[in-house]
């Protein structure tokens, strides 16, 4: 009787005991439950910078922040000792960048090369999302306008239809990985007036560009437009290369590089880069950034 | 063989009592505060699941670290990529135990010593803190506020932004759970 008793209950017991042991662990049930209500997160600092040197990167300023963005290229490295190696010349480019919802944002910026205004809206089509892998891209379309005011006195006819250029882009990027972010930036421009009739008025370029983070807050970028040949015939045009660091601080974002362009706005340093690394025609420069909040969030 | 019954009716009631004294949450919230003359930081998630076992007097807590949402943008993302790393160490868990009387059959606000691990950043850090336990209606609501120091989970802050982080953070946790069945 005795042994039936137990050979009855011995199995019961042993049931709650595999009932009771499976609650017990009770966290490895929190995180079960946290993974099945987990929703797909957008990928969040694929570039530290609304650029990546001058080409735009798919970073935008979000929804009601304002971005103070300064760019500024000294003059060549092979002026010599006499300009102090290109510190004693430099241009600069002063911009603001607004966030109008996440996904769009608008900006507008003044180049002191050629005193020209630009204006431009870049819109988020595609998001890198991680988890369970939605979109392995963030794809952003980028359109700009350019208009250029220098005066000048010999060609009285410039009105401003002949002053006037278009960018059209589309931003392509992935962070590979947390340290390691790639865009490649299919380009087409078109410039309303060129300067001999053998220019063609619409440019199609492609550029590259990525970045390596090398502590949390620092990065090295590079880039590389590659401008197929026999679009511009009146002068020599280089594919503009540059490269450089990202330092991120707070609110801030400095970028210090070297580049073989002189413009800051895509008609400038992907249609006109008349500098080429081989001869020293490097321009050392910087960009930095300052973002600001205009409207609360709840 | 009556004991045979009373044996199995006994565990059967071991069994189902222990099932009756979960309470289980998905939405939980938990927010972080710091406060300097500088800058007020604020980041809440409404999205921790939280597991209370009033029979076992054990609970356990996990969140999802990209779920804090904060009034910049920026400071969101430089808290994932900078501090918290939540790419590498996606979520923040506790899981521990505490001593105090709590019945859930009865509409009573308890104040329990709530002990354990906290998980966060790859660093295990053992707290110990005062909470309440409100009861009734098959619903148990926990609340508790405590403070931390990043530095003790490993978080570095750099001198530059040294001034605009209070070196203690005020945490506060509010979950409402519902009774499982």
């Amino acid at each position: 009787m005795n042994f039936k008793k137990v050979l009855v209950s011995a199995p019961v017991v042993l049931l709650c005991t595999l009932v009771s042991a499976q609650e017990i662990d009770l966290l490895q049930m929190a995180e079960d439950s946290l993974q099945t209500t987990r929703q797909p997160a957008y990928v969040t600092g694929t570039f530290k910078g609304t650029h990546i040197i001058n080409l735009q990167s798919i970073e935008a300023p979000a929804a009601g922040e304002l971005l103070f963005v300064i760019m500024h290229r000294f003059g060549k490295i092979n002026d010599g000792g006499y300009e102090l190696f290109g510190l004693d010349n430099a241009t600069m480019r002063m911009g603001f960048d607004y966030g109008i919802t996440d996904r769009v944002a608008a900006g507008i910026g003044r180049s002191t090369f050629e005193k020209t205004f630009d204006g431009y809206i870049k819109a988020k089509l595609l998001r890198q999302t991680d988890g369970r892998q939605k979109s392995p891209l963030s794809i952003s379309v980028l359109t700009g306008i350019a208009y250029t005011t220098l005066k000048y006195s010999d060609k009285p006819y410039l009105n401003s239809t002949y002053r006037t250029q278009y960018t059209t882009q589309l931003l392509i990027a992935r962070k590979i990985n947390r340290n390691v972010s790639i865009q490649l930036s299919p380009t087409w421009l078109h410039y309303n007036l060129v300067p001999a009739t053998a220019d063609k008025n619409d440019l199609l370029a492609i550029g590259v560009g990525g970045r390596v983070k090398i502590t949390r807050r620092m990065s090295i970028n590079a880039e590389y437009i590659y401008l197929p040949a026999n679009q511009v015939k009146s002068q020599t045009i280089y594919n503009s290369f540059s490269a450089g660091f990202d330092l991120e601080t707070g609110g801030h974002v400095f970028q210090v590089h070297v580049t073989n362009s002189r413009g800051m706005i895509e008609p400038a340093y992907i249609g006109r880069t008349t500098g080429t690394w081989s001869k020293g025609d490097i321009y050392f420069g910087f960009n930095i950034s300052r973002s600001f909040k205009l409207n609360k969030r709840k | 063989m009556n004991k045979i019954v009373v044996c199995l009716s006994l565990s059967f009631f071991t069994c189902i009592s222990v099932n009756a004294q979960l309470f289980i949450t998905k939405t939980g919230f938990a927010g972080f505060y710091s406060s300097t003359p500088l800058e007020d930081i604020k980041a809440e998630n409404n999205q921790v699941v939280a597991i209370i076992d009033i029979g076992k007097k054990q609970v356990a807590f996990s969140m999802l670290l990209k779920s804090f949402t904060f009034r910049k943008q920026l400071m969101q993302e430089h808290f994932n990529e900078n501090y918290v790393e939540s790419d590498k160490y996606p979520k923040a868990v506790f899981k521990g135990s505490f001593t105090g009387d709590v019945d859930p059959q009865k509409q009573q606000t308890s104040i329990v010593q709530v002990e354990g691990i906290l998980t966060l950043h790859g660093v295990d850090r053992k707290i110990s803190i005062p909470a309440t336990f409100e009861t009734g209606n098959d619903t148990l609501i926990g609340k508790a506020g405590f403070q931390l120091n990043p530095q003790d989970f490993n978080i570095k802050i750099p001198s530059l932004v040294r001034d605009k982080i209070a070196a203690l953070i005020d945490v506060q946790v509010r979950v409402e759970c519902k009774s499982s069945k």
